[in-house]
């Protein structure tokens, strides 16, 4: 049986309040023992076959982290992503699992879908997938899927993410019918007759570039209904990429008084204001858009009180077909994964989140709100591990991404905190020292 | 005397000498239009493409105008917004463009921003003929150009600008333009028409029409777009017109010099009645004779003399 032992690294483990500097033994892909680093009297032959030895001195060992919002575009977009690239853009952003919306073509509506995307990903994958299923057929808006059948293929959670689901009875229903399985439905919270034809964030930048704008209340409705929805039913809500400062404020609120709801936020939704469409980069347009500078302070505010869950990147590969066009014609979306721990990291360093944080939102955290029972390195658990070196900094250079697209506006920008190594299932999938540089 | 830049792509950028400039080169091109012979050799040679994604017949012809006034050879290109279906991007479109080496690009498109990302695609110079709800350059150069003609200055000057400021290009480069000149500048309109944030761009902002046109010395009225109606921005044509219209009534309240403008075309009986529209103050034709010698000016500081005189930006 192979043995991976990942030495004298700093083990920082929000789901049991570790850090601190341990010898993590792994065996047969769990986590067999952890051993503090500086009374660790076991011998290691070196070489010994089936034995490999990872030095990780100076540098942080995390549970892998787990993306609770990723787009694949596999099956039927894969000149923009396949599950091969998509998930190879995973392992070297440090994240071990992710979750898979349902927006492909065809649409994850069936198990057949689902199936094929966990054969695909069994294949070819280098990170743990996790589909989540359709609300509504097609993403239609109207008729349930089988949340069962789904569930038994694999799906962890349903959501009709890119759509908003207008009725509210069927978000309703979903929310009722999803408790069956405990899975939550996932909400792409916009109305979309507020949000009209707008292309960024309604404000004065939009005002200055002539563009039209999607008020922050397109958002913070739509989030309000579906609180009531979970209020009502007791469902299991998960708001997707928050970004204003009232949706903040609504989910805050609604969780104090016992909402079963969890929410997520994207690194660039932290990190950029709608100024960065400044030059109508189409790279900076994304739905639900940048917002302002009161948005991203509440919502830094909302991952540190809790109120937020998850840090979830909204990975969503396009190609120049879609991106070097007209501002207004552009599709929405960036590439996250390859960035996501190095901008989030970035307010460590200003000091306006902390360490523990920050990986407890992208590693706990997500397992909790999607019943995964990962995010951990307690012993015993499924050894996925990302290993970093928070000292290190690195330029975003889009050529070099693993991602098959390169829509990123932080291309050019230097950022601290780089993968080192990432580990699946006790296995390395990622190995920064193996990139030709 | 020649922009050191190689576009024009919008007011906001440009400083208040660069504009002086412009106006004062305009005002020397005047005169070659009231030639019989209108037309001087300074841009033989020179190739001009207008790339209009949206239909225009006043700012196209005038820039057309212009550029054979020049001498330089002017091609129109009307696009179809279908040749994005065909998959061709908007890089691939200017690429194409710059492979038949023209010296200028003028661009207009019904989305903001276009001509800002034609710029970066190529080496040639790029002229924005309206973007959008963006910038409308050259409209505001004529504009100022027509003030100042009549009145002698811009410098201390009330403009009052309104109608759909939201949906206005013609709005923000003015804004700019006149209060980089030492104007003040007032917009009006109904709230559904007024955008987040308008006084950021450098104006007072009001939705009363009588305070908008008291104390003004240039009122300009924007063309209202029928089709806002079903986005429920106002009632009906009959209420924007009675609320928002400027006829003679509304006019008793103005300055006795007052002046207005119109940057056309023009809905008779909607945000201007006939008789303001035909009155004495009205300079809506000047603004048109103007915007040729704008456009000429344009072309001359943009493409005259060699590329290596000027250090472009």
């Amino acid at each position: 049986m192979n043995r991976l032992v990942i030495k004298g690294g700093r083990l920082i483990d929000p789901s049991v309040n570790v850090d601190g500097l341990f010898n993590i033994y792994i065996m047969g892909g769990r986590v067999g023992t952890i051993k503090p680093a500086d009374r660790d009297t076991t011998e290691l032959v070196e070489g010994a076959p089936g034995l490999e030895v990872i030095d990780a001195t100076g540098l942080v060992v995390l549970p892998g982290f787990i993306d609770a919002h990723t787009h694949l575009r596999e099956p039927g977009f894969e000149y923009k992503e396949t599950i091969k690239t998509g998930t190879m853009a995973a392992s070297s952003g440090g994240f071990t699992s992710v979750l898979c919306m349902a927006n492909t073509n065809p649409v994850n509506d069936n198990a057949s879908v689902t199936r094929y995307i966990l054969d695909k990903a069994k294949a070819e994958g280098t990170a743990s997938v996790h589909p989540i299923g359709a609300v509504t057929v097609g993403q239609q808006g109207e008729r349930l899927t089988e949340f069962g059948e789904l569930k038994a293929a694999g799906c962890v959670a349903f959501s009709d993410d890119g759509v908003p689901i207008t009725d509210g009875a069927v978000m309703r229903r979903a929310l009722e019918y999803s408790m069956i399985f405990g899975a939550p439905v996932v909400s792409h919270a916009e109305d979309p007759r507020l949000a009209g034809a707008g292309v960024m964030n309604e404000g004065a930048v939009s005002t200055r570039l002539g563009l039209k704008g999607i008020p922050n209340a397109a958002e913070d409705a739509m989030v309000a209904r579906d609180l009531s929805l979970a209020e009502l039913t007791g469902g299991r809500l998960h708001i997707a990429h928050v970004s204003t400062r009232g949706a903040v404020e609504l989910i805050r609120s609604a969780k104090a008084r016992g909402v079963n709801v969890t929410a997520e936020v994207t690194p660039h939704h932290l990190t950029l204001t709608d100024e960065a469409v400044s030059g109508y980069d189409t790279f900076t347009k994304m739905n639900p858009p940048l917002r302002a500078q009161e948005d991203v302070d509440a919502l830094r505010g909302g991952l540190k009180d809790g109120t937020i869950d998850c840090i979830a990147t909204d990975h969503a590969p396009q190609s120049t077909i879609e991106k070097d066009v007209e501002f207004d014609k552009a599709a929405n979306g960036i590439v996250g994964l390859e960035t996501a721990f190095s901008l989030a990291y970035g307010l460590v360093e200003e000091r306006i989140l902390t360490l523990n944080e920050i990986i407890r939102a992208l590693t706990i955290n997500p397992s909790k709100a999607f019943l995964l029972n990962k995010g951990s390195l307690r012993v015993g658990s499924q050894a996925d591990i990302a290993i970093i070196d928070l000292n290190r900094t690195w330029k975003v250079d889009p050529s070099r991404l693993k991602s098959k697209s390169k829509n990123t506006p932080y291309g050019g920008r230097t950022l601290k905190g780089v993968v080192i190594k990432t580990v699946v299932n006790g296995s390395v999938v990622y190995d920064a020292t193996k990139e030709n540089s | 005397m020649r922009l050191k830049r190689k576009d024009l792509l919008g007011i906001e950028e440009l400083e208040r000498g660069e504009i002086e400039q412009i106006l004062s080169t305009a005002e020397s091109f005047k005169e070659v239009s009231a030639r019989e012979i209108k037309k001087v050799p300074t841009l033989r040679g020179k190739t001009v493409i207008n790339l209009f994604y949206e239909p225009s017949t006043r700012t196209r012809t005038s820039f057309e105008i212009a550029a054979k006034r020049m001498s330089a050879d002017a091609v129109n290109i009307s696009v179809s917004t279908s040749s994005v279906a065909k998959g061709e991007t908007l890089k691939d479109t200017a690429k194409n463009l710059e492979a038949m080496r023209p010296d200028c690009i003028v661009v207009r498109h019904l989305s903001s921003g276009t001509p800002q990302m034609l710029s970066k695609y190529v080496s040639c110079s790029v002229v924005n003929a309206g973007d959008g709800a963006h910038e409308h350059p050259s409209q505001a150069l004529l504009d100022m150009l027509t003030v100042k003609e009549k009145k002698g200055r811009i410098d201390g000057l009330k403009l009052s600008i309104i109608g759909d400021i939201t949906h206005s290009r013609v709005a923000r480069s003015n804004i700019y333009g006149f209060t980089k000149l030492g104007a003040e500048v007032t917009v009006c309109g109904p709230p559904t028409m007024i955008p987040p944030g308008m006084e950021r761009l450098g104006c007072s902002v009001t939705t009363d029409m009588t305070e908008a046109i008291r104390g003004a010395d240039v009122i300009m009225m924007l063309r209202i777009q029928m089709e806002r109606q079903k986005e429920s921005l106002f009632p009906s044509v009959r209420e924007y017109s009675r609320l928002y219209g400027l006829d003679d009534a509304k006019l008793k309240g103005a300055k006795d010099d007052v002046i207005i403008l119109h940057p056309g075309p023009i809905n008779r009986g909607v945000e201007i009645s006939s008789e303001v529209a035909d009155g004495p103050y009205s300079l809506i034709l000047d603004q048109v004779t103007n915007g040729v010698a704008v456009r000429m000016a344009i072309f001359y500081m943009l493409l005259g003399g060699t590329r290596e005189e000027a250090q472009f930006k």
